[in-house]
């Protein structure tokens, strides 16, 4: 009895402990906050008609050039250095085509009165360090200091996009989702197909089907994927449920699980682009940083 | 009736032929890849490529040097001790290299750190020397060059960050199994080195005015 009194005293002690972990880990470094689109006022120093008029001149130079560039701007950096922040930003929103690294980044902290411009692999040739320096040195920060966020801000997209025009064309850009090596969904009815092919084989016998599914899935996928430990095992699973369906369907109506089923799974590889997001750029701390 | 059992049954037979030998390939294939003979050296390949990343970048920083010396010689003549510091470390920082197979070797790589250590110090006392001419600071060739070295140490600082997580992530995994395994009997790669910020570089110079 008094056993399991204590037993239970450790274990609300150790949820206790638990979530003062969790409460305390994110408060360890300024996290980057969600991307709304291209401009994300959220230290709130620019007119909603700026912000709405941004938008539309980076969304029409995105779909000319296949370039994106995005401002964000914070209240704070609350003590993390410019270049570590501005760097973790673009590694989460992955501004620019990817292979093509034509993203950039114009990030203000309007407490600490810094700016920076984080540039893609893509993009340095044109917009380089001394560029970028320029543009903030010369364009933007003489409006900031008149208090004129909108201007400057304006001034230095402007500015930026006609640095980097005619670098790129958007004929790049429509073939950018299809060089996606380790792509699920094609994977996925690549292995319908097999399996479905060995429905038609071996309807008689659907558990010699149901484990050649569960050994040939975790196997694709570790050569493909290259998956490893519980992606294996949950793709053993999957790999023997759908060797005995396919065995089973096929038995019963000796049609083809793929073609019954292949539409409707064909439709969740190409569903989720719906918002806006960057395309995948890589950076490498090109860029230039200054203050007012 | 005969007939059609007997078919049965030699179509099971080959059937179960076909599957015995095509799982043993499936088996080959698996076995191969999870002992990690091709994924040591994909691991290894990316620590010798972000290496070469960080040498684009220490070569850029030192490609800077001479211009940003001549434009400081214009304005701050006192300072030729400073100067002098700065190109010794440059020529110094050049002329080590680290070859592919160094990665592995304490002794070069803590070379190659001290060296670019003393031209990070040179360069930072340098640019806190420069606080006291105001018209060089206005000289826009100035700000443009101050802009490049900037830019240029951030790229440095990032490439060494990269190449330290492929360190770690090789490092890492020739010392588990089963990889070790196939390292220590089948490629006998050696670990390899980090590039650590130098701690003289870290420390901010003093100038006495």
């Amino acid at each position: 009895m008094r056993s399991n009194f204590t037993e239970k005293r450790f274990y609300r002690l150790l949820f206790a402990l638990a979530l003062v972990f969790l409460a305390a880990l994110p408060v360890s470094a300024l996290e980057v906050p969600p991307l709304k689109g291209r401009i994300n006022d959220y230290a709130g120093i620019l007119a909603p008609a700026t912000a709405r008029q941004l938008e539309d001149v980076l969304k029409n130079f995105e779909t000319a050039e296949s370039t994106q560039i995005i401002v964000l701007t914070i209240p704070s950096l609350e003590g993390t250095s410019l270049e570590d922040f501005s760097l973790r930003v673009v590694e989460a929103w992955k501004p620019g085509q990817s292979k093509l690294d034509n993203g950039a980044l114009l990030l203000i902290a309007k407490n600490d009165r810094k700016i920076r411009i984080e540039v893609g692999y893509g993009l340095e040739g044109e917009l380089t360090d001394l560029v970028s320096g320029r543009i903030i040195r010369d364009i933007i920060t003489p409006r900031f200091k008149e208090g004129n966020f909108d201007q400057g801000v304006i001034d230095g997209i402007f500015t930026i996009i006609a640095t980097v025009k005619g670098e790129f064309t958007a004929t790049s850009s429509t073939n950018r989702r299809q060089n996606n090596n380790g792509d699920p969904g094609g994977m996925f009815i690549f292995l319908l197909i097999i399996f479905s092919m060995l429905g038609k084989m071996l309807h008689s016998i659907p558990w010699v089907a149901a484990g050649i599914g569960a050994i040939l899935a975790p196997a694709l996928g570790a050569i493909t994927l290259g998956l490893g430990g519980l992606g294996l095992l949950a793709l053993a699973i999957l790999g023997f449920i759908f060797g005995l369906l396919a065995a089973r369907m096929a038995g019963a109506t000796g049609g083809s699980f793929s073609s019954r089923y292949g539409g409707g799974f064909g439709g969740f590889s190409g569903g989720s682009s719906g918002g806006f997001s960057g395309g995948g750029g890589s950076f490498g701390g090109g860029g230039a940083s200054g203050g007012w | 009736m005969r007939l059609s059992s007997f078919l049965s049954h030699s179509l099971m037979g080959f059937i179960m032929k076909r599957f015995i030998h095509f799982g043993v390939l499936i088996f080959i294939t698996f076995a191969l890849s999870s002992c990690g003979y091709n994924s040591l050296q994909l691991k290894e390949e990316m620590v010798f490529k972000s290496w070469a990343d960080i040498e684009s970048t220490l070569q850029r920083r030192a490609d800077l040097i001479p211009n940003l010396v001549a434009t400081v010689k214009g304005y701050a003549q006192h300072e030729q001790e400073t100067l002098q510091k700065v190109i010794e470390a440059r020529a110094k920082a050049t002329s080590v290299q680290l070859s592919p197979a160094d990665l592995s070797n304490p002794a070069a790589m803590q070379q190659l750190q001290a060296a670019q250590g003393e031209l990070s110090s040179a360069l930072s006392r340098l640019m806190l020397v420069v606080e006291r001419y105001p018209d060089l600071k206005a000289n826009q060739n100035f700000l443009d060059l101050q802009n490049q070295l900037e830019g240029t140490e951030n790229r440095i600082n990032v490439a060494r960050q990269r190449y330290n997580e492929a360190v770690e992530l090789f490092n890492g995994s020739i010392r588990k199994l089963p990889e070790s395994l196939t390292n220590k009997f089948l490629l006998h790669l050696e670990k390899k080195q980090y590039f650590k910020a130098d701690e003289a570089a870290k420390v901010v110079p003093k100038v006495t005015f």
